[in-house]
């Protein structure tokens, strides 16, 4: 009966998949503009950093899922690489090795989840699962179960943290930290990489369809393992900036943040399926989330009601992805 | 320079255990033109052509490409010496768009960069060729029409230099007019010299499009020669020509009165529609070519999918909407075709996959009483005569004859009245067919109901009381089975006496 409407609908948003979760937005921030603190230059650029780690991370996420896989060890190889950072800005090392250190360690985490789920031709979801328990444990036992302190005073504390907040300086407190700069450079990087090279748009073909892909003579196995290098790196950077954030490494930090950026990824348009998703949505989903839990802090409402909304939010927009998927098959 | 023959095979012979898909198989085509490859399911067709794509290897016998000896390993190195393949059901991504999905693979870039202007250029030249400019190159490919993303898929196999194209069944999901638009770009590219291996069982099509044949029977090469030489008749006689065996045990059984009846069954997209009158103690065996729609107008009756229109009565009530789980209650049962995937739960075992459907027959406070289902289970190996260590052995370590047994020996153990049985004998050796077919001797001397769907026109014309051929989703006809013949069936699934 309505089976048109139906099919308007699902196919207006299969043409603008980015439409809904910017709308989404638009709507969040609507909600709570009459706070009072809201939408404050200071607030804003809270916002702003309390989404950083997240995006870093939804960055490479997104390849991941776009290529049809998932990887739930995030949280861990994040934790894992902030506690790596931590001990070599604690050495004394200057901050772009402290950087290259990070990216290395996470890209090594990639390699061995791309190399176990292309070679070996496993589930993603359990391969990651395993490495979610290994990179915990490691970060642990790099830590000596404890957090590893450095000197407050370490150039690495500014990638987060507005200077002002930290010594006594002149900045005003609204500026954001170059953290947020660094987001959103690589997503427009990483943006670039998912659009414009051969790479980006081979992880799409094998999302959408891998025997397809196999047929016209990409290389899918390489190109998966590429895909997981590639986004343990981003991870190692996102682990930088918790490292950053939290002015120490903390083995025990980021539990949970796998659901975030999966979260995240999937409210920005992407599909568990494969072959969907964006950069530029994934920022969004992040975005929407920080936003949610921010407004609800200012205004007030408690922890519990806000898990409540994120979670309605995240069947939401799969309701919607699956509205879509509908006519593809 | 001009070679005479681009590609020649002599005496391919390729084996599969005991059976031989192919037994001396003799091919070749020149050129600028379109031969059509001809013959019944089984024949041999998919098993040549899986041999030119590099997925099989040949046991015997000779393939030249162009005077050169030819071993393609794989799909890619088949693609490399110019032969390209356009599979029935079509191998698109369809999340990318038109333009990608034709560059696919053969992205022209520069330092891993995509160079997408020149990908426009390339693409847009591409249905260009074919005469398809106005095609949205892009949109994502899954919002096109099925005939348009035959042409992106036609567009891509284009690209580079394809000097042999086969195409699989190309209009088995098309309309009129679009075939007709397939023709024409069939035309075009074999005017540019390109050949043309067209497979299909619209014999008609073949006859308008091809200018030679080959007609392939039981993996043997039968007739060959140029198109406007042969008729109709001749070459449905080249496809059938065979003697129906002894392996159909006769057992007498009386028609009753009707249990199901099927009117104007019409599914969302197959069947448009069907009419039928299934009686108890009647084998009504649906014919048709694969694509003709029996499979989804069983799926619907069962509930499995939509019906869009007309309705389904059993026992004289209307009970046209429903459920498999409600279907089963009504004492019907579906044996599917796909045994693998959706007949059977592969790795459980043999007790359970046999008991599944009616466990509460041995269930007390909701406790299953395994020793019971054992002995419920024991029965039915012993009826049909299953080939097993145990009974907690899993399914999958068994044949597919014995598998299919047990897929079949789930609806005996309901106790349906209504059997619903497509391709039940399907990739299973003779001794198990002809079990197979016992069982439904005895299902109808019980007075049940059986509908059996086959595409191997002997054993219908050997089991069934009546015979419905369909054809691009419209039951035909039915007739006793005494008043059909081979040939007859062949060309009403043909098409040649229908309504388009």
């Amino acid at each position: 009966m309505n089976d048109r409407k139906e099919n308007k609908l699902s196919r207006f948003s299969a043409q603008f998949p980015i439409l809904g979760p910017v709308l989404g937005l638009v709507l969040v921030i609507l909600l709570f503009s009459q706070t009072r603190g809201f939408l404050t230059p200071n607030n804003v650029s809270i916002i702003l950093t309390q989404t950083v780690i997240v995006t870093i991370a939804a960055l490479g996420m997104t390849k991941i899922i776009v290529s049809g896989g998932i990887d739930l060890s995030v949280g861990a190889v994040v934790a894992f690489t902030s506690v790596l950072g931590a001990h070599a800005v604690s050495e004394g090392l200057p901050m772009i090795l402290v950087i290259l250190i990070a990216l290395i360690g996470g890209g090594l985490f990639g390699l061995i989840n791309g190399s176990i789920i292309a070679g070996f031709k496993m589930n993603p979801f359990i391969v990651t699962l395993g490495m979610m328990g290994v990179a915990r444990g490691a970060s642990k036992w790099l830590g000596q179960n404890q957090t590893v302190n450095y000197d407050p005073e370490s150039s690495i504390n500014f990638l987060m943290n507005n200077p002002s907040q930290i010594g006594s300086n002149e900045i005003p407190l609204w500026l954001p930290p170059i953290g947020v700069v660094v987001a959103l450079f690589m997503a427009a990087v990483i943006s670039m990489v998912m659009n414009k090279t051969v790479f980006g748009r081979h992880i799409y073909a094998i999302g959408s369809n891998e025997a397809t892909a196999r047929l016209c003579g990409i290389r899918t196995e390489l190109t998966k393992l590429k895909v997981y290098i590639f986004a343990g790196v981003l991870y190692g950077l996102a682990g930088v900036m918790q490292l950053s954030r939290l002015q120490q490494g903390d083995p025990t930090v980021a539990i949970g943040l796998e659901l975030d950026v999966i979260a995240a990824v999937v409210i920005g348009g992407a599909s568990l399926s494969g072959g969907t998703g964006s950069i530029f949505g994934a920022v969004i989903g992040a975005l929407i989330m920080a936003t949610l839990r921010n407004g609800s802090d200012q205004v007030g409402w408690p922890n519990y009601a806000q898990e409540i909304i994120i979670g309605l939010v995240i069947v939401f927009a799969v309701g919607i992805d699956r509205l879509r998927q509908r006519r593809i098959n | 320079m001009e070679n005479s023959v681009r590609l020649q095979m002599r005496g391919v012979c390729k084996r599969f255990g005991a059976t031989r898909a192919l037994n001396n198989v003799n091919f070749e085509i020149k050129p600028g033109e379109v031969h059509a490859l001809i013959g019944e399911n089984g024949a041999g067709k998919s098993t040549l052509m899986k041999i030119l794509s590099g997925a099989y290897s040949p046991d015997e016998g000779e393939i030249m490409l162009e005077g050169k000896p030819f071993a393609p390993g794989n799909p890619l190195h088949s693609r490399k010496s110019g032969i390209a393949m356009i599979y029935q059901e079509l191998n698109l991504t369809p999340h990318l768009t038109a333009e990608e999905n034709i560059l696919l693979g053969e992205e022209p870039s520069k330092f891993g960069w995509i160079n997408s202007s020149k990908r426009r250029e390339l693409a847009q030249e591409a249905i260009d060729k074919l005469n398809h400019s106005h095609l949205p190159l892009d949109k994502p490919v899954h919002l096109l029409s099925l005939a348009e993303q035959q042409v992106i898929e036609i567009a891509r196999a284009s690209i580079g230099s394809v000097e042999l194209l086969i195409m699989d069944e190309p209009t088995s999901s098309l309309t009129k007019i679009d075939v007709s638009n397939l023709f024409s770009i069939i035309k075009k590219l074999r005017d540019e010299g390109t050949s043309i291996i067209y497979i299909s069982h619209f014999l008609e099509e073949c006859q308008e499009i091809a200018d030679r044949y080959t007609v392939l029977r039981d993996g043997v090469t039968v007739g060959s020669g140029a198109m406007d030489e042969v008729t109709f008749s001749d070459l449905i006689h080249l496809m059938v020509g065979r003697e129906i065996n002894e392996i159909y045990p006769e057992t007498p059984h009386a028609i009753g009165e009707t249990v199901m009846e099927i009117r104007n069954l019409a599914g969302s997209r197959k069947p448009r529609s069907v009419n039928l009158k299934l009686h108890s103690g009647e084998i009504f065996g649906i014919a048709g070519l694969v694509g003709a729609g029996r499979t989804e107008t069983v799926r619907a009756c069962f509930g499995l999918d939509d019906v869009k229109k007309g309705s389904v009565f059993i026992h004289g009530s209307d009970k046209t909407h429903s459920y498999p789980q409600k279907r089963l209650n009504e004492g019907m049962g579906l044996l599917s075709e796909n045994r693998k995937e959706e007949g059977l739960m592969l790795n459980r075992d043999a007790a359970e996959n046999l008991t599944t459907t009616d466990y509460g027959r041995f269930t007390r406070w909701g406790f299953i009483d395994k020793i019971k289902q054992h002995a419920s289970a024991k029965q039915m190996i012993d009826r049909l005569d299953i080939k097993i260590r145990e009974l907690s052995q899993s399914v999958n370590e068994l044949s597919g004859g014995n598998q299919q047994k047990i897929s079949l020996g789930r609806l005996l153990h309901h106790n349906a009245d209504i059997y619903l049985l497509d391709e039940p004998t399907r990739g299973i050796d003779i001794a198990s067919k002809t079990q197979i077919y016992t069982i439904m001797g005895e299902l109808a001397v019980e007075g049940k109901g059986v509908i059996f769907i086959s595409s191997y026109l002997p054993e219908l014309l050997g089991v069934c009381d009546t015979i419905g051929v369909m054809c691009r989703g419209v039951m035909q006809e039915s007739r006793p089975t005494t008043e059909w013949t081979e040939n007859e069936i062949l060309s009403v699934a043909i098409g040649q006496q229908a309504d388009d």
